[in-house]
């Protein structure tokens, strides 16, 4: 399979919408970025190349969020840690919900569980595929503002796949989009 | 031995062949009878040919062609592990993880017992060699495949989770946990039943065998305890040689989960 060529830099608090149809390797792209799919591109994080990081170091600092989330063990709080900082007020919970039970979670739960379960992790790339898709437009300002917030507060950088132009123009963001077979870089108006 | 025995006939065979035969029948519809038939008459034309070979082996009485037998008996049992794979792994891992993790603990367990607790003279005595082996290898094959089998598609079923865990810088020794302890439980259920429920539920079939033969039952039974200990530990041990190599082989050097290295059985879809 074969993505690109695509290539990009991301500077601090910066993001990066990604904007194409579908069957256009944007999530190979994403896979490949968080080492998840052996790959030929290259990827940099504060100058050193992905194989200097061990994979666990990697993925720990290059968060991935899939469209569609994975859960492992029967309750929420088992997907996080104990001593995890978490605010979860910030997406319309409170911290019951570490004892709620997958099986009962709506797929927009799940969706702002997942996001709130990568930045527990404190990541300093986000790579996002079309994080709010089945979420509300409440819930889509509140997952837009937690970003904003963390972005700064961490000086992190997101890669966002989204087919919203009007959530591309909420988040000021640089795009590229993929046109006449090949990515794009174009400017935000 | 041979006096309380009663020898039996090819026409007393052929009555009994007649419960697959009509089996077979019954089932036309279902589309079993034919991988039933099949194994049926394999399984005649094997156990006469292994009747001959014993015969001759036990008249040589010689250790390599002890050995050449053990290691015959072990490339199958690799093969056959490897056969019984819905998803497997691709090219010579699909039959090597099957074979090295029965061999070390088959091997190991066979030659200790043979040295320790039978005593025989010599020791690789054929007589008592090759059905030992026979039965922990047939044993512990069977849970080898189990496992592997259950963390193939295991792997298959919960890539998803799996990979979330690898997402969120989860080693994939973490990511792979839950799935190693369940397939080792899978790989381990049927010896850890045969022993609960045997003498209660069901007579082993070695040791009936020897009582129809006419060994007395007591001696029959310490051989049938000896069997079970021996098999449960191998089974054990294989079991666990089998989930570390297969879970092992599911992520490469960047602990990615490297399903690619699996192909899909069709005949076993």
């Amino acid at each position: 399979m074969h993505v690109g060529p695509v290539s990009f830099t991301l500077g601090s608090v910066e993001t990066l919408v990604l904007s194409s149809p579908s069957g256009t390797g944007k999530s190979l792209l994403l896979r490949a970025m968080a080492d998840l799919d052996p790959h030929q591109g290259e990827v940099y994080l504060d100058g050193r190349e992905q194989a200097e990081y061990t994979p666990t170091q990697w993925r720990s600092k290059v968060g991935y969020l899939p469209a569609e989330s994975a859960w492992w063990a029967d309750q929420v709080g088992d997907h996080f840690n104990v001593d995890d900082s978490v605010d979860w007020e910030a997406l319309g919970f409170d911290a019951g919900v570490r004892d709620w039970s997958i099986t009962r979670l709506s797929s927009g739960e799940r969706q702002r569980l997942a996001i709130l379960r990568m930045l527990a992790n404190r990541p300093r790339i986000l790579l996002l595929d079309e994080p709010t898709a089945n979420l509300d437009d409440a819930n889509t300002a509140r997952v837009e503002q937690l970003m904003f917030a963390y972005l700064a507060e961490q000086s992190a950088a997101a890669v966002w796949v989204s087919h919203d132009d009007q959530q591309r123009r909420r988040l000021g963001a640089r795009i590229m989009k993929f046109m006449n077979g090949q990515w794009q870089e174009q400017d935000n108006d | 031995m041979t006096n309380g025995m009663i020898t039996l006939s090819a026409p007393d065979l052929g009555i009994a062949s007649l419960l697959v035969v009509i089996l077979a029948g019954l089932t036309w519809r279902q589309g079993v009878s034919r991988s039933l038939l099949i194994s049926a008459l394999r399984m005649v034309v094997q156990l006469l040919l292994i009747g001959l070979v014993l015969n001759t082996l036990f008249a040589l009485a010689t250790w390599y062609w002890v050995a050449l037998m053990a290691v015959v008996m072990l490339l199958f049992a690799g093969r056959e592990v490897m056969a019984r794979q819905k998803r497997r792994f691709r090219g010579l891992w699909g039959m090597s993880i099957g074979a090295l993790s029965l061999m070390l603990s088959t091997f190991a367990i066979t030659v200790l017992t043979l040295l320790l607790v039978i005593r025989a003279e010599p020791w690789y005595e054929p007589q008592y060699a090759i059905p030992l082996l026979g039965m922990i290898l047939g044993n512990s094959m069977n849970a080898v495949a189990l496992a592997v089998n259950s963390i193939t598609t295991g792997a298959w079923q919960q890539r998803n989770q799996i990979e979330a865990r690898l997402m969120l810088g989860q080693s994939a020794e973490q990511a792979i946990s839950q799935l190693r302890a369940e397939s080792l439980h899978t790989g381990l259920i049927p010896i850890i039943n045969a022993m609960a429920a045997s003498g209660i539920v069901s007579l082993p079939g070695m040791m009936t065998g020897q009582i129809l033969a006419g060994s007395p039952p007591i001696e029959a039974v310490k051989y049938q305890i000896l069997i079970m200990f021996l098999i449960a530990g191998t089974c054990g041990f294989s079991g666990l040689a089998a989930v570390w190599l297969g879970t092992r082989r599911l992520f490469d050097e960047r602990q990615r989960l490297r399903l690619d290295r699996l192909e899909v059985m069709e005949h076993l879809r």
